[in-house]
């Protein structure tokens, strides 16, 4: 295999005197899809906002196309221009949209592109378009974010960060926060990203999509991965792995 | 009545003149190094963070008729020298300065935290993330405070008086001094410093309605 894409060795991250990742070591190739599943509280989200160094880190290290994250050395922050340069190599996705809220659809996507991209207006304004309607949004395009319901939100969302053409995409649970009828129509902009070969790290509850969309599972319990594999593969030998097994016994209705 | 108010209108302009710029400067030098103290004690180091705090408590704790003095009499007194006026716009922006700082915080964490990580999630920079993404919804919830503040500075200003500086108020008690008509003049002076404040009301009041267009 060639050098993965992600590289994470040895990651560890406490917040005051609770550690919440200990020792994670996670490859992703280029076009791969992984998901991580796991209980609350053992650090997924954590592990993702250390990836584009929302979280900073302890010890270990986060390699993106062989470069470190957050450090030029270790101990070394890198400084704040470096920092925004290297975030704008991996796209995020977040639970609750945050969209921006003063901006139109449109608009929210152009922001990155103008003043991180430095494209012109029209051609920010044209992939931002483009975007749209990939998501199905081309008639929101000057819609403000409280106009869309929370599905056309978390589009626009994806939308946002995939314009950005980022290496990794990062998603975290997008669609907790949505209706029930509303989590569809995003999940199938997602499966189309990965389609395409995006290259993507999630963390989701949706384990018959997990199942269907990702080329690996990843369990994490307490801040460890506790268990790894190709999807169907995982999930049928998950008595093999107790904690794994007990916590999808919470979901066996929803993916069998 | 109407004859002794219109008789003291021409000597009111010099003064009514003074009134409109002590408040617009104070309104525009607190304005900006209250922006500048308020992103300081939002985002600066700590040092600095405790600085603001006790600059910006210290001077909303002592009244303003009591700034103005200490300000004109105790600066001389370590050797910084200036005259009724300068030292009556320095007091009034010290005050205004310190509510603006807290306009400014109030208004700067009432955005959520997601939308600075969202900035920070394209590769904005700090400043950019400030530039377009904080302070344009911050805008909405500083407007209204600060708005209201400005009509506080009009009305505030007519404190200069006391140190002797011809303002508008001052003008008012001097025509007073000379016709012994107090209630016309005071009439007057109340309809000049409303009409002022009116106008800036009705301001605020459509620049809250161009701004309401946002979600909270
Ligand atoms: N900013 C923070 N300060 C202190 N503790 C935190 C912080 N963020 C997370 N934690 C703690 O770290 C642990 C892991 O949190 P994390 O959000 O990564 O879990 P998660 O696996 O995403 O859970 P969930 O499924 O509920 O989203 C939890 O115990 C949480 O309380
Ligand atoms: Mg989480």
């Amino acid at each position: 295999m060639t050098d993965p894409l992600l590289s994470i060795r040895g990651l560890r991250k406490s917040f005051g005197e609770i550690e919440v990742l200990k020792d994670v070591d996670l490859d992703v190739g280029r076009g791969e899809v992984v998901t991580v599943i796991g209980p609350s509280g053992s650090g997924k989200t954590t592990l993702l906002r250390c990836v584009n160094f929302l979280e900073s880190y302890d010890a270990g290290s986060i390699r993106i196309d062989g470069e470190e994250v957050g450090f030029s050395a270790p101990g070394q922050r890198r400084n704040e221009r470096t920092l925004a340069r290297m975030r704008a190599e991996t796209g995020m996705v977040f639970q609750s949209f945050n969209l921006f809220p003063h901006l139109t659809a449109a608009e929210n996507i152009m922001l990155g592109l103008r003043k991180v991209r430095r494209k012109s207006r029209d051609e920010a304004r044209a992939i931002a378009e483009t975007w749209l309607d990939r998501v199905g949004l081309a008639h929101k395009a000057d819609s403000l974010p409280a106009e869309l319901s929370g599905g056309q939100q978390q589009r626009v969302g994806i939308a946002r960060a995939v314009a950005m053409e980022p290496k990794v995409l990062l998603l975290d649970e997008i669609t907790s926060a949505l209706d029930p009828e509303l989590v569809g129509e995003v999940l199938e902009v997602v499966r189309a990203l990965a389609a395409e070969g995006m290259t993507m790290l999630m963390v989701t509850h949706e384990i018959a999509f997990a199942r269907d969309a990702s080329s690996r599972i990843v369990f994490m319990a307490d801040g460890r991965i506790a268990a790894e594999g190709e999807p169907r593969e995982l999930l049928a030998n998950a008595d093999d792995y107790p904690r794994l097994a007990a916590f999808l016994a919470r979901f066996r209705a929803s993916y069998f | 009545m109407l004859e002794q108010i219109v008789y003291a209108i021409p000597f009111l302009f010099g003064g009514l003149w003074v009134t409109l710029v002590v408040s617009a400067l104070t309104v525009g030098i607190s304005l900006v190094a209250g922006v500048l103290l308020g992103c300081a004690l939002i985002y600066g180091a700590l040092p600095l963070r405790l600085l603001v705090r006790l600059f910006s408590d210290t001077i909303r704790g002592i009244p303003i008729l009591v700034l103005l003095f200490f300000v004109y009499y105790g600066f001389p007194a370590i050797g910084i020298d200036f005259d009724a006026f300068w030292a009556a716009v320095t007091a009034l922006t010290l005050f205004k300065t310190a509510q603006v700082i807290e306009y400014l915080r109030g208004a700067v964490q009432s955005i959520p935290r997601g939308q600075t990580e969202a900035g920070m999630a394209i590769g904005l920079t700090f400043a950019e993330r400030l530039r377009y993404v904080i302070f344009p919804q911050a805008l909405r919830r500083f407007l209204p405070p600060w708005i209201n503040g400005v009509t506080d500075a009009v009305k505030g200003s007519a404190l200069v008086s006391l140190l002797g500086v011809t303002d508008l108020m001052h003008s008012i008690n001097q025509v007073i001094g000379r016709t012994y008509e107090a209630l016309p003049l005071y009439i007057l002076g109340a309809f000049i410093y409303f009409v002022i404040n009116y106008s800036l009301s009705a301001l605020s009041r459509r620049l809250e309605r161009r701004f309401s267009f946002m979600q909270a």
